[in-house]
């Protein structure tokens, strides 16, 4: 193999492809980066394939290159990320020798050992073509819901999105038994899809959403449910991942149907004023919402730590309450509803609270909620 | 007990209480009081006849140590932490108890509420020892420190029938040295004004710090004396100790000690181990053992009103090697079944198998339970929490064996006869 390519195509590319790969892989192989040059199949011009597989989750990438010899190289993934992002901004020249690959970049130098190629597992094939999405939103949708799971991997159910595939919708939703949330959008699947849901790892689909979900592109979304493999691409880049195999908790029965109290706050004030509160709040604590008519008093900490207030104006309808929420999942949520205002509603102090979008009129808008359990507070 | 026991007595005579008179004691407000011959003295207490007998209480066994010894087996060279065969040899006519630590513990705490109820600020350092701050005490009780010291002489002699010894000083550090210096069945005053009289003529070994090492390297430059190393410029000091020690024994040398009393060190962790009397493979077996040692660490925790953010197991094989491992929770807990779902799930992550022949529950990272209750989805509002603390109630009314998990039942030792019913067959 022998090729020359752009520094900063090459060095995306593998810093994407890296970003999947295990920290600790079983065999050191599958913490490798595959780079094949001038075999990709009519991918127009695409003359360099940078891709990774640890048996959960692959990555391919596409970069332009100038082939004067093809061939398939295997190095570490983590290694090869970090030379070519500290590589000065001249053209890279990459070339295998045997056992080594050399790395030429104006001045500097470098030779890798290389894994054996034959020991690499083939990559999944992508699925078949579910549908396409908006890759605006679908990269918001994912952030939204993704903030809700579970990072715990003794509750593996926990760690997943949740995505069912419905007539004329698709859904995403996510919990750690906190808090949860839930996004719904308008969709139309392919004719050949069936109604389905699956349970998709949490942080991959988050990192590939964000990446392959840049302005005005479209996001392929594949999938092959019997055989618990979900493909996304766009943007040039292809990435598949294993479906997590276990039951999502039966949730639709815990969505409130209705409230006796709620409020809608500026986001902007709320978030300022819930930061600075929970300074004193130590190690996660809760902060205290204190609804009154016309106000909200958000207060944390107490005599032995410091304590601090503050007041907000909202528009506020109910009997005044007192609930408490940990700080950082009540951020969360705040910042997940990506509007101006939002809308909080809740029935008692321990009973979950909803976090709802507010549209241009004021109105709650559809699509989304985020559910958050509150703290109960001692005594 | 301590080192200043063995500190010339000589230079501190007129320290000393005598007939009922004591030196000035304005601006002495720490108080240190230490039992005499504490394990001795309560088992005495229960055997008069022993009182004129030398006594050791220590372990029996053939790797048994002293724990404590009276004043007359003490001149037989009989000391604590010496191993008990050797203390045979020297007092062989001696009579020789195994620890009741029971008894111990109970005085303790009858002697410890003494202190309370004169001031809130008792700090204990162990069953026989604590400080106490009784600058709150003075206006209150009308009295002077000195006064209080002999008033807790008193009081800890006629209830509780052993004697104590208490040093009165202006700082933690001097009342400590006083007590040693004043034992046994003394009392010592250290008046503000002649802190420095009393300190510096005394050896460098008396300051809290200086080792048997760290008194060799002050000899070799010529400081003997705690008033040498007063004299010493810092700088100096420093070349020969090292930052941190240098002016640690500077400040202590001036007889200041700014360390306040802290009443009841605050927990750091709670937990329970068990070794078993034959060595175990069996995890199903071991997971019981999880669950007793998971309930009564839990409960432990409830009772203080305490949470724990981590869970740590402890597991010791037949060759001794041992491992700990540890989960930090989401949010902290107090009930029994987390405790025990997290240290199964340690167990059978992270622990190969093999012969046991220990195995521990720790709960670590504790914070109190008035920080709230971070709610959950799928928790009934009212759960585990509150069937835990009826367990608890109930067991505090009728006893440990009142309310136990039903996989704990099989192994409680089985009573025979006719109390029993017998099965049919």
């Amino acid at each position: 193999m022998k090729i020359r390519v752009e520094r900063d195509g090459l060095a995306d590319a593998v810093a994407w492809v890296a970003r999947s790969l295990p920290s600790r892989p079983p065999v050191p192989v599958l913490g490798g980066v595959m780079l094949d040059a001038g075999s990709s199949d009519g991918d127009g011009g695409d003359s360099l394939t940078v891709s990774g597989f640890d048996y959960e989750v692959s990555a391919t990438v596409g970069v332009p290159a100038t082939v004067a010899d093809g061939g398939k190289a295997l190095v570490s993934g983590r290694l090869l990320a970090d030379i070519t992002k500290a590589l000065p901004n001249h053209p890279v020249e990459i070339a295998v020798d045997g056992s080594r690959m050399t790395i030429t970049c104006g001045s500097a130098k470098f030779s890798l050992p290389t894994m054996p190629v034959e020991d690499y597992p083939a990559l999944p094939n992508m699925p078949q073509l579910a549908g396409e999405l908006a890759g605006e939103i679908f990269g918001e949708a994912v952030a939204q819901v993704a903030v809700a799971a579970g990072k715990d991997d003794t509750l593996p159910m926990l760690t997943g999105v949740r995505l069912e595939i419905g007539e004329g919708k698709l859904t995403l939703v996510a919990t750690d038994r906190f808090r949860l949330a839930m996004r719904e959008f308008a969709w139309e699947p392919n004719e050949t899809l069936s109604e389905t849901a699956v349970l998709v790892p949490a942080k991959t689909l988050a990192d590939a959403a964000k990446t392959l979900g840049g302005a005005g592109n479209k996001v392929e979304l594949s999938l092959a449910a019997n055989d618990g493999l979900l493909g996304l691409s766009g943007n040039g880049r292809r990435t598949t991942t294993r479906l997590l195999d276990a039951d999502f908790p039966k949730y639709r029965q815990l969505l409130p149907s209705e409230h006796s109290a709620a409020a809608i706050i500026e986001v902007d004030s709320l978030v300022q004023a819930i930061k600075r509160v929970s300074l004193v709040a130590e190690r996660g604590t809760q902060v205290r919402l204190e609804f009154v008519d016309g106000g909200l008093r958000l207060s944390a900490g107490g005599d032995d730590e410091g304590s601090a207030e503050e007041e907000l104006p909202v528009e506020y309808t109910g009997e005044p309450v007192t609930i408490a929420f940990n700080p950082t999942y009540l951020l969360e949520g705040v910042h997940a509803v990506r509007t101006p205002k939002a809308h909080l509603s809740f029935t008692t102090p321990s009973r979950p609270a909803l976090l709802k979008p507010v549209d241009d009129d004021g109105g709650v808008a559809p699509g989304y909620l985020y559910l958050l359990m509150p703290v109960r507070l001692p005594g | 007990m301590g080192r200043s026991a063995n500190l010339p007595r000589g230079l501190v005579e007129r320290f000393v209480a005598r007939d009922g008179r004591w030196p000035d004691d304005t601006g002495c407000p720490m108080l240190h009081v230490d039992m005499d011959a504490f394990y001795a003295a309560v088992e005495i207490r229960e055997r008069p006849e022993l009182r004129h007998k030398p006594v050791v209480v220590g372990g029996v066994g053939n790797r048994g140590v002293v724990s404590s010894a009276n004043y007359i087996a003490r001149e037989f060279g009989v000391r604590s932490a010496m191993p008990t065969a050797h203390a045979r040899r020297l007092a062989p006519h001696a009579v020789f108890l195994p620890p009741s630590f029971g008894l111990y513990q109970e005085t303790s705490r009858g002697v410890m509420a003494i202190f309370r109820d004169i001031s809130p600020l008792v700090e204990p350092l162990s069953l026989d020892e604590a400080f106490i701050d009784v600058s709150g005490a003075l206006r209150r009780m009308n009295a002077t420190s000195g006064a209080i010291a002999a008033l807790i002489r008193t009081q800890v002699e006629e209830a509780y029938g052993i004697t104590c010894s208490v040093g009165v000083a202006p700082t933690k550090f001097l009342a400590k040295l006083a007590s040693g210096m004043c034992k046994p069945d003394g009392f010592m005053v250290v008046p503000k004004v002649a802190v420095l009289d009393f300190l510096h003529p005394l050896p460098v070994s008396a300051l809290w710090g200086v080792g048997k090492r760290t008194a060799e390297q002050l000899d070799r430059v010529g400081l003997e004396t705690v008033g040498d190393i007063a004299a010493t410029p810092l700088p100096r000091l420093r070349k020969v100790l090292g930052v941190a020690l240098a002016e640690h024994l500077h400040a202590l040398a001036q007889g200041h000690d700014d360390r306040p009393v802290v009443p009841e060190s605050k927990e750091k962790s709670i937990g329970a181990e068990e070794t078993f009397e034959v060595d175990h493979f069996d995890r199903d077996l071991l997971k019981r053992e999880l669950l007793r040692l998971s309930e009564r660490s839990a409960s432990q925790l409830r009772a203080k009103g305490l949470r724990s953010r981590t869970v740590s197991i402890k597991v010791r094989f037949s060759d001794f090697s041992t491992i700990t491992r540890s989960r930090t929770l989401r949010v902290p807990t107090d009930l029994t079944h987390e405790v025990y779902a997290t240290s199964c799930s340690l167990l059978d992550d992270h622990v190969p198998e093999g012969a046991v022949r220990l195995i521990g529950v720790r709960l670590e990272q504790l914070v109190e339970d008035e920080s709230g209750e971070q709610l959950m989805f799928d928790a009934p509002e009212r759960g585990w929490r509150e069937a835990e603390q009826a367990a608890d109630q109930a067991r505090s009314k009728f006893g440990l064996g009142a309310i136990r998990p039903a996989s704990l039942l099989g192994a409680q030792p089985r009573r025979s006869g006719a109390t029993e019913p017998k099965p049919d067959r």
